[in-house]
């Protein structure tokens, strides 16, 4: 007879929901035990004092003024970027063609500067660069949403792709509007004249700063308490009931990509307006797939995404101090910004699940009431994996 | 040796602070099927994944032939000789039958000795099986065959069925039972849950109630009726019986003229039908499964692309409006109070990853805030209107009031209003559906299988809520599947039979031999219409 005797080491099993605080915490373990990590790493990699590099990554993202205010600049535009992805993930419509959108919205307000800025009075330039960047990013949203509603394509696809057909165009306009001729690049744009450039409003990083706040509000209540926001969670979980409920899946997948590229277009339209004052091919800065990121680790809460585009960018204008201050180059602050990056990331999964372990023997765990709702449903199984193979198998 | 094939002592298993078994004794002899009751959320089949290996328990010991054993995997279990046949096949696709069967097995492949080996399985308990045959191309009956085949393959002596007949038609579910006494005869030790009771009447040998996670008794088959195994699974005395009053001043309120529905595929679902709904009236329909009842109400609730013919609603005032081609979200701009509840409840009637309230708010998100609509109450009727579409708010408030109506008058069982409706049992995620359909006093009521998976008190909680919608004057057209309740509740019957309409009978003093006949030819009793 084949008997078992003992139960496996641990299972994993599904957490209703964590509290708050609690969740607070784990993300806290998560960080310390990421800067052990890290503090193990330098130690063995290269012998130096960790404390000398997280002081570098602080001094990096906060050391002066002026650096702090690039960190909150670079924060808000990476905070556009993720609130403008939002609505389409909540749509479940894969949108990773932030990059291309941002992009070309940036290369409309740089046309605008371009071609008419020394023909309009300023404010009417702004106006229509505004226009410009937020009608080209919407249209860069628009296309693969029509060929999705229309076909049913993979948006995946159809929007990575667009960031190409993007960067190839702003690299032949780089080109034919190149100053000096053969320097390749654009260079500052009306730099005489500063027409189409933003004002400034108290310094020159409090604008994009103020209107990342008013976007962030803005698509909080947008997803919460609209209409709209209702269709795009209905249309996300489940096209029938969109059906179902007198929706018209298309019109919401168009409309919804057409405000998140025209979001992205903003952010372009504030990189060339008031930040950069100039365009090449990489204007955006990988910051269209960061974004990415920053919205998951959000889970798609508008709030939250502060938090994690603030931390994504310490990180990273941090690391870019550690090569400066220790001698280090770029490759080790990217090392230590991605085990943080990992231990915040691998964090959620305990805030979603609990690892039980093998009961000690004659320990029983203290009763607990309450009523047999959920007994049986299909979705409890996939939460329970076993994860241990049973040793010593005596089949006979 | 014992007695039992494989007995259960003291099981407890806890799901948080919610146990969904406590302390649950039971066993099974070999050569015997038992048939496990319960109220849906009861604990059956957490129970049964136990024994599988799908959860391992907290409490209590398992004891296969008299000695103690642990079953931490489903592959512990299967080596035991457990198989179990979920709700949800667990099938590749795009494999064969026998490639699904010998899926994951040790040792060398080799498909002629496996099917082989299949065929003597087959020949030996009756399987009708096209080995060859890939997973995509086979009938739901066809894909449980091979679930059953596939657990017998690996040697299974004590054999899990979980609501094996929610899916099949009455015809497959007989051929599934001689399987099952085959199985018996062979000395196999069978459980199957199912919720239908004229079917443990007919195919068990024992039944074992559970109740809110507690083992609460078990009796022989032959020693009970359904009345007795209704009252122990849900703790006291239920009438199981259907008062049908006689409609109250019915009139035409659908018309149904020369319907035809194709698929995309541009095959024609119903061919051609006529029919009327009145008010104050439930229009039993009935058929065997796929045989257009679901396209037909889905056209009515203007959910079919491909549609000819004629649907229109019929006002108090005799007036008539075409709701074929009409688009969900038009029928309810135009005021008509249609409901339905889908045969796919998680699928399309709810959106499963939301909660209760939210859920609520699928047919009435399109209106502002209630503070809104106060203040406009004075104002024109257009006026209003016109305010309600621009603004672009939503009323969160009346859902979440809705979902507190609807969970405290049907007796949901729910942690609370904010928990996704996923996390609830079948039948208090249909109690919210069909709540929610009831609470907008609708003219039209259309429902397909409102019952299906439901626990038989649940059921007759849905049969009452029908009926009184009915007395309201609503026009009720209900999709059914055990005939049984379909003639006790209907005041006409209309019987469909391939897309067409074989016979509409008056419901009162239907014979049940009659409508069976008529399922299955359109001659059957046309001349009652």
């Amino acid at each position: 007879m084949k008997t078992r005797k003992s139960e496996p080491l641990f299972h994993i099993v599904k957490r209703k929901d964590m509290p708050f605080g609690k969740q607070v915490m784990v993300r806290a373990i998560a960080i310390v035990a990421a800067l052990i990590v890290c503090s193990v790493i330098t130690i063995i990699t290269t012998k130096m004092n960790p404390l000398a590099i997280f002081s570098a990554v602080i001094q990096g993202a906060f050391g002066s003024t002026r650096k702090m205010w690039i960190t909150f600049q670079d924060t808000s535009i990476l905070l556009i970027i993720a609130l403008a992805l939002t609505p389409a993930f909540k749509m479940k419509f894969w949108n990773i063609g932030g990059e291309g959108q941002v992009l070309i919205g940036g290369l409309g307000a740089a046309a605008c500067m371009i071609l008419i800025g020394d023909k309009v009075p300023d404010p009417v330039l702004i106006l229509i660069m505004l226009v410009a960047a937020v009608g080209l990013g919407a249209l860069w949203g628009a296309i693969p949403a029509i060929f999705k509603a229309v076909w049913n394509t993979n948006e995946t696809l159809c929007t990575l792709m667009m960031n190409y057909i993007a960067i190839q165009i702003v690299a032949f306009f780089t080109i034919l509007w190149e100053v000096p001729k053969g320097s390749g690049k654009i260079g500052i744009i009306n730099q005489n004249t500063n027409a189409g450039w933003l004002l400034q409003v108290g310094n020159k990083y409090l604008l994009t700063i103020l209107i990342a706040i008013l976007i962030t509000v803005g698509m909080f209540v947008y997803l919460k308490y609209t209409k709209h926001g209702y269709e795009v969670s209905v249309v996300g979980e489940s096209e029938m009931t969109a059906r179902y409920a007198g929706i018209h899946s298309g019109a919401v997948i168009i409309r919804t990509m057409i405000i998140s590229g025209g979001l992205c277009g903003l952010a372009g339209f504030l990189l060339v307006g008031s930040i950069h004052h100039t365009i090449t091919t990489t204007l955006a800065g990988g910051e269209g797939f960061t974004a990415v990121m920053v919205s998951w680790l959000a889970h798609f809460n508008p709030i939250a995404m502060i938090g994690a585009s603030l931390l994504i960018v310490f990180l990273s204008n941090g690391a870019a101090q550690i090569s400066q201050n220790c001698g280090l180059n770029q490759s080790f602050g990217d090392i230590i910004t991605g085990i943080i990056i990992f231990f915040i990331i691998g964090c959620e999964f305990f805030i979603r699940y609990r690892v039980v372990f093998r009961a000690k023997k004659g320990a029983i765990p203290a009763p607990v009431t309450g009523e047999a709702v959920f007994g049986g449903g299909p979705g409890d199984e996939s939460a329970v994996k076993e994860i241990k193979e049973e040793e010593g198998n005596d089949n006979d | 040796m014992s007695e039992y094939a494989i007995e259960l002592k003291n099981i407890t298993k806890r799901f948080g602070t919610i146990v969904a078994n406590d302390n649950v004794s039971m066993g099974v002899r070999k050569g015997e099927i038992l048939a496990l009751l319960g109220e849906n959320g009861s604990g059956k089949t957490t129970l049964m994944n136990m024994i599988s290996g799908i959860y391992y328990p907290d409490e209590g010991h398992i004891f296969l032939d008299g000695q103690e054993v642990k079953i931490a995997s489903p592959k512990d279990a299967l080596a035991l000789g457990i198989g179990m046949v979920h709700q949800h096949f667990k099938l590749v696709d795009v494999l064969t039958a026998t490639e699904n069967i010998i899926l994951g097995l040790p040792g060398k492949l080799n498909i002629c000795e496996a099917e082989e080996k299949i065929r003597t399985i087959c020949d030996k308990f009756g399987f009708i099986i096209d080995l060859k045959k890939k997973v995509y191309e086979m009938t739901v009956s066809e894909k449980q065959t091979v679930e059953i085949v596939k657990v017998l393959y690996r040697g299974a002596n004590i054999l899990i069925l979980d609501e094996p007949t929610a899916v099949l038609t009455p015809q497959e579910a007989e051929r599934l039972f001689l399987v099952m006494w085959r199985m018996r005869n062979d000395g196999k030790a069978v459980i199957i849950i199912t919720h239908k009771m004229h079917e443990v009447k007919e195919v068990s040998d024992r039944v074992v109630v559970l109740r809110k996670g507690r083992y609460v008794g078990e009796m022989d088959t032959g020693d009970c009726d359904v009345q007795r195994m209704t009252d122990m699974m849900v703790g006291r005395s239920v009438s199981l019986n259907i008062t049908r009053k006689t409609p109250v001043d019915p009139k035409p309120r659908i018309e149904v003229e020369h319907l035809t529905i194709r698929d995309d595929e541009g095959v024609v679902k119903i061919d051609d039908i006529s029919f009327t709904a009145n008010s104050g009236e439930i229009l039993g329909i009935a058929g065997v499964s796929g045989c257009g009842q679901k396209e037909l109400l889905e056209a009515i609730a203007g959910l079919q692309k491909h549609v000819d013919g004629e649907v229109r609603y019929i006002e108090d005032d005799g007036s008539k409006t075409d709701l074929l081609k009409m688009s969900a979200q038009k029928i309810s701009e135009k005021g008509i109070a249609l409901s339905f509840v889908p045969e796919d409840r998680l699928g399309m009637g709810l959106v499963a990853n939301m909660n209760i309230a939210e859920n609520m708010m699928i047919r009435s998100f399109r209106n502002g805030p209630i503070v809104e609509e106060a203040v406009e109450r004075n104002k024109a009727e257009a006026l209003r209107k016109l305010r309600r579409d621009l603004n672009p708010f939503t009323d969160r408030k009346s859902p979440r009031k809705l979902a507190e109506t609807v969970v405290k008058d049907l007796n949901v069982v729910t942690p609370s209003i904010t928990t996704p409706v996923k996390n609830l049992s079948g039948g208090n995620v249909q109690k919210i559906l069909v709540g929610r359909e009831i609470a907008s006093k609708p003219k039209v009521l259309l429902t397909a299988y409102a019952v299906r998976g439901l626990d038989i008190n649940s059921s007759y909680q849905i049969y009452e809520l029908i009926n009184k919608q009915k007395e309201e004057g609503t026009a009720v057209v209900y999709v059914g599947e055990d005939l049984d309740v379909l003639l006790e509740l209907s005041d006409r019957i209309l019987v469909l039979c391939g897309g067409k309409v074989s016979g509409i009978i008056d419901g009162p003093g239907a014979d049940k031999n009659q409508v069976g006949l008529m399922m299955m030819s359109v001659e059957g009793g046309k001349d009652e219409n």
